[in-house]
């Protein structure tokens, strides 16, 4: 329990990136639940500094950072340039949020840091950049690059014999971008089964409901008509996630895709229920009660 | 290049942050308004915005003509191919995005199907420049040296919410295709205390002064104004040629203006590299004049993240850093580099 108010402690096999998928189901799903937990109280610590900013998103895709960075994703924190290390690509730079609040939880960045977000001189700017910050693998803020690149990343990483495998987590908003599809289509051609896309499908985007601005659905049929293995989970259901993504882990001959359908605001009823904004509004005293129903969250 | 202290600093607050001083008079989503206006005298006119209605003033339009509004979602290339689809069949479209987008993104799209034709279709980007804090990613610092290299096309920088009000039914009327340099949300209110009217293709003299000339386009117009104002009390006098089109350049208004002997200044929220500055000096050596023409203009790096008038005075766009240079130029010898104060320490 007193976890809770520190990053996790590294002792194996457990400690962040050290031996991704392992131990006992049970035991993973209730460790990634508080590590979830922590993600999104550091991201409302993180947004109480702008006032603003992309907590809705933050607080619907920590469930999605916490599998990924806590059980999945082979890394040391200590050393991000580690040639052997899995890559996890943050296509949607304006999530930034919530990857330094799960950079944090990892070990990669010191939690002291966050409340330094957005602010002058910091190394943790609104939107994502690798050039700023340890354990940012690309610059994001400008939509639809992350498949790309982790294209290339994985075409690299297979040519040199690196068994390290590339994730990008991208937006339902990147699947209105061509430059998405193109990849898809070169990853398929290509048999990069060391890639894994992760859609955060929040059914929202800058102009409103994705529904209203560009149909995406049936979202599954479509990467599977482009070749890839695809599955499609609810994204904050944490057991789900780790079936999911163990399965993907041994997928061979194409690439694979996660479709994640998470709730923004969540874990938060005040802002889970506020009319879905890109950009949601939060009143200066709305923080704490914002922190106090996550912790509340937890004891239920 | 950074620190690790966790102090208060200034923060970015990408989304609102405006370049309005505090307490300036501003309009509200000019742009918009006067899409509006325009809508109700030509049928013709339609807005398509690539899942930045919102954030570009396009969607005071899209509420007034929601069956004349687009939705494209965030496709930039799709934005422009189509919108030259629907200007081939007649109608005239208004196609918003950021700035960065419409550029690097569409530029094929931009360049072949719209600029090539000669459609009369009008590409408005927003965030030209420095206008936000965010990045790179939306700092288009470049937009204007991209699209002054695009034959044919009409390229539009506005200083404030006059400009931006009589620049788009100008626009629309322009037969070619056009590029603005879209200011949103509350934009500053300046030209109406001037003799002023937009007019497309051509300068306009502000100010005149006998000692310091100021070549300036887009909202660093606002910025000569007030570096001028204050120059004035220290007995220097300074003219005001604001420049709202980048191309075609009013090239006799801007050799008028530099054959005196009077110290030639270029300002732009671009980069220092084929916008305004370069775009006067090759006007000036292509004519045989050898004016020397001191660029304030952002450098040619990538610039940094962080609150918009921290940037602003990094990078000598503020009016403090547009004063300092003057002064320096004028003081002889060599231009002491603008040196800002360190950021007030509240967050
Ligand atoms: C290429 C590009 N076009 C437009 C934008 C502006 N923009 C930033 S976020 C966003 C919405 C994209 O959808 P999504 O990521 O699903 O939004 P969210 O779920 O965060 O609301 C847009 C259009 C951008 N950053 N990059
Ligand atoms: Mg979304």
């Amino acid at each position: 329990m007193t976890s809770l108010t520190t990053p996790s402690t590294p002792t194996a096999p457990t400690a962040p990136g050290a031996a991704p998928g392992t131990g006992d189901r049970a035991e993973r799903v209730e460790r990634i639940r508080r590590a979830a937990h922590r993600i999104r109280r550091n991201a409302l610590d993180m947004g109480e500094v702008q006032g603003q900013g992309y907590i809705g998103q933050a607080l619907g895709v920590a469930d999605v950072l916490a599998t990924v960075y806590t059980d999945q994703l082979r890394f040391r924190p200590e050393d991000p340039h580690w040639p052997g290390r899995d890559r996890f690509l943050l296509s949607i730079g304006h999530y930034a949020i919530a990857l330094y609040a799960a950079l944090a939880e990892a070990g990669t960045i010191p939690l002291e840091e966050l409340e330094t977000y957005g602010s002058d001189g910091s190394r943790l700017p609104m939107s994502a950049m690798a050039s700023y910050t340890p354990g940012v693998e690309i610059s994001g803020g400008s939509l639809g690059h992350g498949l790309p690149v982790a294209t290339g990343m994985a075409l690299a990483l297979r040519h040199q014999g690196n068994g390290a495998r590339v994730l990008d987590l991208l937006s339902d908003g990147e699947l209105d971008e061509g430059s998405t599809w193109e990849a898809a289509l070169a990853c398929a051609h290509h048999g990069l089964d060391n890639v894994t896309a992760i859609v955060d499908v929040n059914a929202l985007q800058a102009d409103g409901p994705t529904a209203g601005v560009l149909r995406t659905e049936p979202v599954t049929d479509k990467w599977r008509a482009f070749g890839w293995h695809a599955l499609r989970v609810d994204g904050n259901d944490v057991g789900a996630l780790v079936d999911a993504f163990d399965e993907l882990r041994g997928h061979r001959g194409s690439p694979s895709v996660l479709v994640c359908d998470t709730r923004i605001g969540r874990g938060v009823p005040l802002l889970e229920s506020r009319e879905k904004a890109h950009f949601m509004r939060v009143e200066e005293h709305e923080w704490q009660i914002a922190r106090d129903q996550l912790e509340e969250g937890l004891a239920r | 290049m950074t620190s690790t202290t966790p102090e208060k600093r200034l923060t970015t607050s990408a989304m609102i942050a405006s370049f309005a001083d505090p307490g300036q008079r501003t309009t509200s989503a000019p742009f918009g308004h006067a899409l509006n206006r325009l809508a109700e005298q030509r049928p013709e006119v339609v807005g398509l915005s690539a899942d930045l209605a919102k954030y570009t003033d396009m969607h005071v339009f899209r509420d007034a003509h929601p069956d004349r509004f687009f939705q494209m979602g965030m496709a930039e290339q799709s934005l422009l191919g189509t919108a030259a689809g629907m200007a081939e069949v007649g109608l005239v479209p208004f196609a918003s995005t950021y700035s960065v987008f419409a550029t690097r993104r569409a530029y094929d799209f931009l360049c072949l199907d719209i600029a090539e034709p000669g459609l009369n279709v009008n590409v408005v980007g927003a965030l030209p420049g420095l206008t936000t804090g965010y990045g790179p990613s939306h700092q288009a610092t470049e937009d204007l040296a991209i699209l002054r290299g695009c034959p044919g096309l009409t390229v539009v920088d506005p200083c404030d919410s006059v400009d931006i009000e009589q620049a788009v039914p100008a626009l629309a009327d322009h037969p070619g295709p056009t590029y603005l340099r879209l200011l949103r949300g509350a934009v500053p209110t300046v030209l109406d205390e001037y003799d002023y009217r937009f007019e497309l293709g051509k300068a306009a003299e502000l100010r005149t002064g006998r000692d310091v000339v100021l070549i300036s386009t887009g909202l660093m117009t606002m910025r000569a104004l007030q570096a001028a104002a204050r120059l004035e009390a220290d007995h220097v006098d300074v003219a005001v040629l604001h420049v709202p089109t980048i191309k075609p350049l009013d090239t006799e208004a801007v050799l008028r203006a530099a054959r005196t002997d009077r110290l030639v200044v270029t300002l732009e929220n671009h980069t220092v590299v084929g916008g305004l500055a370069e775009a006067v000096a090759s006007t000036l050596a292509f004519a045989g004049a050898t004016t020397r023409v001191v660029p304030i203009a952002l450098p040619d790096e990538f610039l940094a993240a962080g609150a918009l008038p921290t940037l602003h005075d990094r990078y000598g766009l503020s009016t403090d850093a547009v004063v300092a240079r003057v002064r320096g130029e004028l003081g002889g010898g060599t231009a002491p580099r603008w040196v800002p104060e360190p950021a007030p320490a509240t967050a």
